[in-house]
C-alpha cells in the first residue's frame, strides 16, 4: 500500500534486465553519456555550458541545441531502423530474426515517433531558429524566453522516450497509436503512456514555437520588408507556423482524450460503452496530415535558397513558390481521410478526399518546375547542399508519383497497409524532408560556426545516402505490389526474402553515409583553419543572414537593416549599398539568459515520468514546481538589459577577430560577456 | 532610453519603440494563442457532437441536466466578465485599489462558477453517472471539464496578478498582463455560451 503510494506502478521488474539487446543499448547510451559528462568536467566547461548555452535565450544558441537534439535522436531512430531491417531479412520460414515480437513492435513504434517528432521537428525548428530572425533582419524572436521553454519541453519529452528504453517499455501500438489497441484493455503496460506523454509534452513545446515564430515573422521584419520581399525560406516557415497553430491543438485534444480513456476509464475511443474509435483516427490525421507538410515545407524553403544560391541566379517564380506553399497548406487540411480510405466512409467521401489529394500534386509540381527553371542556364556549383537538392528533386518526384497512385481509393484498397505505403512515405520524408535539412545544415553551417564543412566527406555522405535510399526502399515498393503487409515480425514467403536482403544492404549503405557525416564533422573541425570563412557571405548568396559576420554577433545586427528589395543582400551588393553597420551605434535592448526554461523542462520531465507510472504525489509536486517557476519568472523584473553603444562599437570592431577565435573553444559570445 | 537617432529616419527612438513593440507583440501573440485554444475547443465540440447520443443504456442529457441550475452558473460567469470590465476601467484610470476590488469580485464570481460546476460533477458521479458511464458522459465531462479547468487556471492567474498589483502597483508590465488575462476571461465566457447552447440547451430540447 505504502509502496504503491510512493512509487505508483513502478517496480524493479520494470527494468528489462533480462533482455540483453535493450540492456546493452542502455549500457552503451549510459557509457556515452558518462564519457561526455566526464569530458566536460575535465575541461571545466560546466559553467560555460550553463551560462552560455543551456540557459541561453539567444535564438541562434537555441537553434544549435535543437539541431544537436535532432542528430542525437536520429542516431537512436536509425538504430531502430537497422534492427528492423536485420530482423526482417532473417525472419522468413524457419528463421525467427533476432527480436521477440513484443520488442519488435516497440521498435517500429519508437522508430516512427522518434523520426517524426524528435528528429524531423527539432531539426527544422533548429534551422528556422537560427536562420529566420537573421533573414528578416530581427535581433531575436518575439518571445526569447518562451523559445527557451519550447526547446526544453521538446528535450524533456525526448528524454522521456529515451528513459522508456531503460524503465518500462515503449508503445507497441505503432507511432499512430490507434485505439482500441492503445486502450488500457489491450495495452495495460507503461508503453502507450510513454508514447502519449512524450508526444503531448513535445507537442505543447512545438505549438509555443509555432506561435512565437508566427508573431516574429508578422511583427518583427526589418523596415521595408513587405510580404512579397520575405525570403522564401522564411515564407515557408510562416506557412508552417500557421499549420502548427491550426493542427497541434487537435493533437493535444486527441492525446488528452486517450489519456482520459486510459487513466479515468472514460469511453471516447473504447470498443463498447458508446466510444467511437473512428473519432480517434479522424482527429489523429486531422493533425497528422498537416504534420507531414509541417516537416516538408521548411525543406522546400531550404531547397529554394540552396538551388538559387548555387545556380547563381534569382529563384525562378518566387511569387508562385509563395502561393504554392499557401495552397499546399490549405489542401493539407482537406485530405486527412486518405489515411483510412478502407475504413468504410463510402464512395462519395473517398472520391472527395482522393481528388483533393491528387490536387496537392499541382502546387508541388509548380515548385519542382520552379527549381528546374532556376537551374536552367544557371552556373551550377555542385556543392554538397546542391547535391542534396538535386537528389531530392529526382527522388521526391518518384515519391510524389507513388503518392498520386495511392490517392486513388481503388488502388489504395489494394496497397494500403503494405510495404508499398512504407516505401511511399519514406520516399517523401527522407529525400523530401531529411535531405532538405542536411542541405540546410551544410548550407548554413559556415554561418553558424565561421567555417564550412569538408566537401569530400559531404559528397561521400550524399552518395551513400542516395544509393542507400534507393536500395533500401525501391524493393519495398515491389514487396507492396507482391502483397507484403507492413510491420511483419515473421513471414512465410521465400520470394520476399531477397528483396528484404537488398533493403538491408541499402540500410547498411545509409549507415556508411551517417558515418561519413560524423567523419565530415570531425574532419571539418580539425581543418577549421583551412575551411575558415572570413567574409560572412561564403556562398555569395542573397538574403540578410549573409550580410553579417559568421558567426553573427549575439545581437545579430548592430543596426537594423533596411530592405529595398527581395533578395535584399543581392540588391545591396549590386547597387553598392554598404550592408555592414558603421559607427555611430546605438544602445541595443537585449533579453537576459534565464535558467527558468531549463527548470521548467526538468520539472516537465519529472512530471512525464511520474504520470506514466501513476506516482501521484510526484505529479502534483512537479506541477506545483512548474507553476512556482512561472510565477517567479513573472515577478522577475530583471529580464533584460541595454548593451551600450560603446560595447557594440567594440564588438563590431573586433568582429573579424572574434569570429576567428570562435572555433578555437572560446566563442564570440563568451569573449563579449567575459570581456 | 537612447537619445541617439538611427540613420534611417523611420527608426527614431529605438529603445522606446522596442518596448512599445514588445507590449504589442505580447498582446498579438496572446490573441494568436487564444485562436489555437479555440481550435482545441472546436475539437472537443466535434467529439461531443459525435458522441452525444452514445448513451450506452445510461442517462440522456434530458435526464441529467438541470437548466435552472446551469442558468445560475452561467450568470456567475457572465457577471464575472462584467466586473472584469470594471476592473479594466479602474486600471486605465490608474486606480490600483479599485482594480483590486473589481478583480476580487471577478475572482469570487469565477470561484462560484467553478464551485457550482464541481458540485454538478460530484452529484452526477455519486448518482453513478460519472464520466466512465457512457461515451456521451465522457464527452460531456471532457468538454465541460476542460472549460472548467481553463477557468480555474484563469483564477490562479488572477490571484497572481492581484498579488503583483497589490505589491507593485500599476506598472506597464502588469497592465499588459492584466489586459491579456481579461482577454482570456472574456474568451472563456464566449466558449461557455457555446457550451450552454450546444450541451445544455440542445441536450434538453
Amino acid at each position: 500500500m505504502f509502496e504503491s503510494a510512493l512509487f505508483g506502478k513502478l517496480t524493479l521488474s520494470a527494468i528489462p534486465y533480462t533482455n540483453p539487446i535493450i540492456m546493452s543499448a542502455v549500457g552503451g547510451a549510459a557509457l556515452i553519456g558518462l564519457l561526455i559528462i566526464g569530458w566536460i568536467t575535465q575541461q571545466g566547461q560546466w559553467g560555460y555550458l550553463w551560462r552560455e548555452w543551456l540557459t541561453s535565450v539567444d535564438h541562434k544558441r537555441i537553434g544549435v541545441m535543437y539541431i544537436i537534439l535532432a542528430v542525437v535522436m536520429m542516431l537512436r531512430g536509425f538504430s531502430d531502423a537497422i534492427m528492423m531491417r536485420i530482423h526482417q531479412a532473417y525472419a522468413e520460414g524457419l528463421g525467427q530474426g533476432f527480436l521477440p515480437p513484443e520488442h519488435y513492435n516497440q521498435i517500429f513504434s519508437a522508430h516512427g515517433t522518434i523520426m517524426i517528432i524528435f528528429v524531423a521537428m527539432p531539426f527544422f525548428i533548429g534551422l528556422m531558429n537560427y536562420v529566420v530572425p537573421l533573414q528578416i533582419g530581427a535581433r531575436d524572436v518575439a518571445y526569447p524566453f518562451l523559445n527557451s521553454v519550447s526547446f526544453w519541453l521538446t528535450a524533456a519529452s525526448a528524454g522521456l522516450v529515451m528513459v522508456s528504453l531503460a524503465v518500462g517499455d515503449f508503445s507497441q501500438a505503432g507511432w499512430s497509436g490507434y485505439p482500441p489497441l492503445s486502450e488500457m484493455q489491450y495495452s495495460p503496460g507503461s508503453g502507450v503512456d510513454y508514447w502519449m506523454w512524450s508526444l503531448q509534452l513535445g507537442g505543447i513545446g512545438t505549438l509555443l514555437t509555432g506561435i512565437n515564430f508566427f508573431v516574429t515573422i508578422i511583427k518583427m521584419r526589418a523596415p521595408g520588408m513587405s510580404y512579397m520581399k520575405i525570403p522564401v525560406f522564411t515564407w515557408t516557415i510562416l506557412v508552417t507556423t500557421v499549420l502548427i497553430m491550426l493542427s497541434f491543438p487537435v493533437l493535444t485534444v486527441t492525446l488528452f482524450l486517450l489519456t482520459l480513456d486510459r487513466y479515468l476509464d472514460m469511453h471516447f475511443f473504447t470498443g463498447g460503452m458508446g466510444g467511437n474509435q473512428m473519432m480517434f483516427t479522424n482527429l489523429f490525421w486531422v493533425w497528422g496530415h498537416p504534420e507531414v507538410y509541417i516537416v516538408i515545407l521548411p525543406a522546400f524553403g531550404i531547397y529554394s535558397e540552396v538551388v538559387s544560391t548555387f545556380s547563381q541566379k534569382r529563384l525562378f517564380g518566387y511569387a508562385s513558390m509563395v502561393y504554392a506553399s499557401i495552397a499546399i497548406a490549405f489542401l493539407s487540411f482537406i485530405v486527412w481521410l486518405h489515411h483510412f480510405f478502407t475504413m468504410g466512409a463510402g464512395a462519395d467521401v473517398n472520391a472527395f478526399f482522393g481528388i483533393a489529394t491528387m490536387i496537392i500534386a499541382v502546387p508541388t509540381g509548380v515548385k519542382i518546375f520552379n527549381w528546374l527553371f532556376t537551374m536552367y542556364r544557371g552556373r551550377i556549383q555542385f556543392t554538397t547542399p546542391m547535391l542534396w537538392s538535386i537528389g531530392f528533386i529526382i527522388t521526391f518526384s518518384i515519391g510524389g508519383m507513388t503518392g498520386v497512385l495511392l490517392s486513388v481509393p481503388g488502388a489504395d484498397f489494394v496497397l494500403h497497409n503494405t510495404e508499398f505505403l512504407v516505401a511511399h512515405f519514406h520516399n517523401m520524408l527522407i529525400p523530401g524532408a531529411l535531405f532538405g535539412y542536411f542541405a540546410g545544415y551544410s548550407f548554413w553551417f559556415p554561418k553558424m560556426f565561421g567555417f564550412r564543412l569538408d566537401e569530400k566527406w559531404g559528397r561521400r555522405a550524399f552518395w551513400s545516402w542516395l544509393g542507400g535510399f534507393y536500395l533500401a526502399f525501391m524493393p519495398l515498393y515491389a514487396l507492396g505490389f507482391m502483397g507484403m503487409p507492413r510491420r511483419l515480425v515473421h513471414y512465410d514467403n521465400p520470394i520476399w526474402q531477397p528483396y528484404l536482403l537488398i533493403a538491408l544492404a541499402g540500410t547498411v549503405l545509409i549507415s556508411y553515409g551517417i558515418f561519413c557525416q560524423v567523419a565530415q564533422l570531425y574532419v571539418s573541425i580539425k581543418n577549421r583553419a583551412a575551411l575558415r570563412d572570413t567574409t560572412g557571405d561564403i556562398w555569395n548568396s542573397h538574403s540578410l543572414e549573409w550580410s553579417v559576420t559568421s558567426p553573427p554577433p549575439f545581437y545579430n545586427f548592430a543596426k537594423v537593416p533596411y530592405v529595398e528589395s527581395l533578395d535584399a543582400l543581392s540588391y545591396k551588393k549590386e547597387h553598392g549599398i554598404p550592408f555592414r553597420a558603421e559607427a555611430p551605434y546605438s544602445p541595443i535592448h537585449m533579453p537576459r539568459n534565464s535558467g527558468v526554461g531549463v527548470a521548467i523542462g526538468a520539472f516537465t520531465f519529472v512530471f512525464g515520468f511520474a504520470i506514466v507510472w501513476h506516482i501521484w504525489w510526484l505529479v502534483i509536486a512537479s506541477t506545483l514546481a512548474i507553476l512556482v517557476a512561472l510565477v517567479m519568472r513573472s515577478n522577475d523584473e530583471d529580464v533584460d538589459y541595454m548593451l551600450s553603444a560603446e560595447e557594440v562599437a567594440r564588438i563590431e570592431k573586433n568582429g573579424a577577430q572574434a569570429s576567428a577565435s570562435a572555433a578555437s573553444g572560446l566563442s564570440h559570445h563568451d569573449m563579449i560577456t567575459q570581456g | 532610453m537612447s537619445a541617439t537617432t538611427l540613420t534611417h529616419d523611420h527608426l527614431h527612438d529605438a529603445h522606446h519603440e522596442e518596448h512599445h513593440d514588445a507590449k504589442e507583440n505580447a498582446l498579438f501573440g496572446f490573441w494568436i494563442y487564444l485562436m489555437t485554444d479555440c481550435i482545441l475547443f472546436a475539437s472537443l465540440f466535434a467529439t461531443y457532437a459525435v458522441l452525444r447520443h452514445n448513451y450506452a443504456d445510461g442517462p440522456t442529457g434530458q435526464e441529467i441536466f438541470d437548466l435552472k441550475y446551469v442558468f445560475v452558473e452561467t450568470m456567475f460567469l457572465l457577471f464575472s466578465s462584467f466586473s472584469n470590465g470594471f476592473a479594466m476601467i479602474s486600471m486605465h484610470k490608474k486606480d490600483r485599489f479599485g482594480t483590486l476590488k473589481w478583480l476580487m469580485l471577478t475572482a469570487l464570481l469565477g470561484l462560484g462558477f467553478v464551485g457550482m460546476e464541481v458540485n454538478e460533477f460530484a452529484h452526477l458521479a455519486m448518482e453513478g453517472n460519472g464520466p466512465d458511464r457512457s461515451g456521451f458522459l465522457s464527452a460531456f465531462f471532457g468538454l465541460v471539464g476542460t472549460h472548467g479547468a481553463h477557468v480555474s487556471i484563469g483564477l490562479i492567474w488572477m490571484s497572481v496578478m492581484m498579488g503583483q498589483l497589490y505589491f507593485k502597483g500599476i506598472t506597464p508590465a502588469i497592465t499588459s498582463r492584466i489586459l491579456r488575462l481579461s482577454l482570456f476571461w472574456h474568451f472563456l465566457d464566449i466558449i461557455w455560451i457555446m457550451v450552454f447552447t450546444v450541451v445544455y440547451l440542445m441536450g434538453v430540447l
